[in-house]
């Protein structure tokens, strides 16, 4: 007979110390898991309660998408027209998406196919620093380097404006969407590349008919991850963009993006005042569009997949 | 009565050939013809420089940048390490890989690729190349009604007969096949090379196998390789009968080792 063990069990069949280890980790993990979940819901609950009594009480579809005027500090007729914000970010973010597209997809497949051994080790590293470049130093550049440079230029009377902006943000979005995209370009299998090499095809041949479409799905990731950081991003954006309400006409004109709006005015507004409810629901807004902009590109890679 | 008709020039000419991954040597003294029309085999355990002589016929020794080859190929007569568009070269020379690669492509798609690069664009000419190649291939019954699903997702036999189409939808002078049964089941191995012996009517082919009955069905003459070394060439029949002239290939050829 073999004997009791005091915990319970034999000799043979005994908890030991990496089952408990086993099960400790399993628990960690799990509560990691769980918390990514918990973090974003409880996000959201956050903002949606700050700006529900402006959604219920003042809101207005009409003047929130229609009207151009956002005035919440007017003493005597409070305006809170949304529309030049989001045009101001939309703006800013599609000349940078115009910039950082073919920079950053051509320098993954520059990383990715082209350059080999020791150029493309440093090109990796200097592309992955880039990424590490804080969002105000990109602004810093945007104010005092792209400023003067863009009125000189063009002849214009102020350099802080969509180009600026939009030009700072593609160069910020670039670096993380060549790794994404690089990322996407080396899982598609050598073997391939060989295959349609044999078959007399040329390097770029190769790269456009085979290994382009068969990385599609992470380079449409990458493009979409990059849209979702230009509308986020909220600092170099305050710096570059002029920050004064407009509507563009063209990319020499001043704009205020939602996100700077939020981070300049929620200071001085008074907790739970009309102003501070109107600013979250611009939150809401921006939470509500990233959501959106990420739960598209996560069923176009499945539905890619798929087929 | 008819003239014997002069001995047309080799397709392949190899003479002194090596080949080195860095400085290790993997293959040396490599001398040999391949004949129009023939079925070429190269036998050898794994190891023996094989698949290595195969690469360097169609240049793909470059997708390697260790490899470095020594000695003279020639092509057609031409020198193909002066050939002055790569491309072009491999255009002639059809590759079949020991594991299938059937490209993230259609099955359609698969087989038109090499047509398309080649600048064919009208939908007529490409579904005329398309068929005769998977019908050549032995593969059109099987994937008539499905040429718009993805090759990849064929069975392994079926993909391996849809690179045998892909390579011969490019008009190659040349096929090499690398241990292409590998991953084949028997049956699907035995139709392949029913293929392979009708093929041989209209081009050459050069066969690198691991199985040694499988040159002895399908190779006129049949090259030993040991250790970066080839031991022998010789009718493949000699080669089974005794009439060897190494005792390796011998020894080799009935199973010793290998």
């Amino acid at each position: 007979m073999p004997q009791a063990s005091p915990r319970g069990g034999d000799a043979i069949d005994r908890r030991n110390l990496d089952w408990y280890i086993d099960k400790g980790v399993q628990v960690l993990v799990f509560i990691g898991g769980v918390s990514g979940i918990l973090f974003v819901i409880s996000i959201f609950v956050f903002i949606t309660k700050e700006g529900l009594g402006f959604l219920t009480e003042q809101f207005s579809i009409g003047e929130f998408f229609g009207s151009p005027r956002w005035a919440p500090t007017s003493s005597h007729n409070p305006t809170y027209g949304a529309l030049a914000l989001i045009a101001g970010t939309a703006s800013v973010t599609g000349l940078a998406m115009v910039i950082a597209v073919p920079f950053s997809l051509g320098a993954a497949i520059f990383i990715g196919e082209f350059a080999t051994g020791k150029p493309r080790e440093y090109l990796k590293v200097l592309v992955e620093l880039l990424a590490a470049i804080p969002s105000v130093v990109w602004g810093f550049i945007g104010l005092s380097i792209m400023n003067p440079l863009i009125i000189k230029l063009f002849n214009v009377p102020v350099g802080l404006n969509v180009l600026n902006s939009g030009f700072i943000l593609g160069l910020m979005a670039a670096p993380i969407m060549t790794t994404i995209a690089e990322d996407a370009l080396k899982a598609v299998p050598d073997t391939y590349r060989e295959a349609a090499e044999a078959l007399g095809a040329t390097r770029w041949q190769v790269i456009l008919r085979v290994v382009i479409p068969a990385a599609k799905p992470g380079l449409l990731a990458a493009v979409l991850l990059g849209v979702g950081r230009g509308f986020g991003e909220t600092m170099a954006v305050l710096m570059a963009s002029g920050h004064s309400i407009n509507l563009p006409t063209s990319v020499f004109d001043s704009v205020r993006a939602l996100t700077a709006t939020i981070a300049a005015e929620l200071g001085e507004t008074a907790v739970g005042s009309d102003h501070y409810r109107a600013l979250f629901t611009l939150g809401i807004f921006l939470f509500v569009v990233t959501f959106v902009i990420n739960l598209t590109a996560d069923l176009v890679v499945r539905g890619i997949r798929r087929k | 009565m008819v003239a014997a008709e002069p001995q047309a020039r080799p397709l392949l000419e190899v003479r002194d050939l090596a080949i080195r991954y860095g400085d290790t040597l993997a293959l040396s003294g490599v001398t040999l013809e391949v004949q129009k029309h023939e079925i070429f085999g190269i036998i050898g355990p794994a190891g023996s420089g094989k698949t290595s002589f195969l690469r360097t016929l169609n240049r793909m020794d470059q997708f390697t940048p260790s490899m470095s080859v020594d000695g003279e190929i020639r092509f057609n007569g031409r020198d193909i390490r002066r050939w002055r568009n790569v491309y072009s070269l491999r255009r002639k020379i059809g590759v079949v890989f020991p594991l299938p690669v059937g490209l993230p492509l259609s099955v359609y798609d698969n087989v038109a690729l090499s047509p398309r690069l080649g600048g064919i664009k009208k939908k007529a000419d490409l579904d005329v190349i398309v068929e005769r190649c998977l019908r050549r291939a032995a593969l059109w019954d099987e994937v008539k009604d499905r040429l718009d699903s993805l090759g990849s997702l064929l069975s392994g036999g079926q993909q391996q007969r849809l690179t045998i189409a892909r390579a011969l939808s490019q008009g190659p002078e040349l096929l090499l096949l690398d241990e292409f049964s590998i991953a084949v089941d028997p049956v699907t191995t035995m139709r392949i090379e029913d293929v392979l012996k009708e093929l041989r009517q209209e081009i050459t082919i050069v066969l690198v196998t691991n199985l040694v009955q499988q040159a002895r069905r399908l190779a006129d003459r049949t090259a030993f390789f040991l250790t970066g070394e080839c031991v022998e060439i010789a009718e493949t029949e000699r080669m089974f009968t005794r009439e060897v002239q190494d005792e390796r290939t011998r020894d080799y050829v009935e199973g010793r080792f290998g």
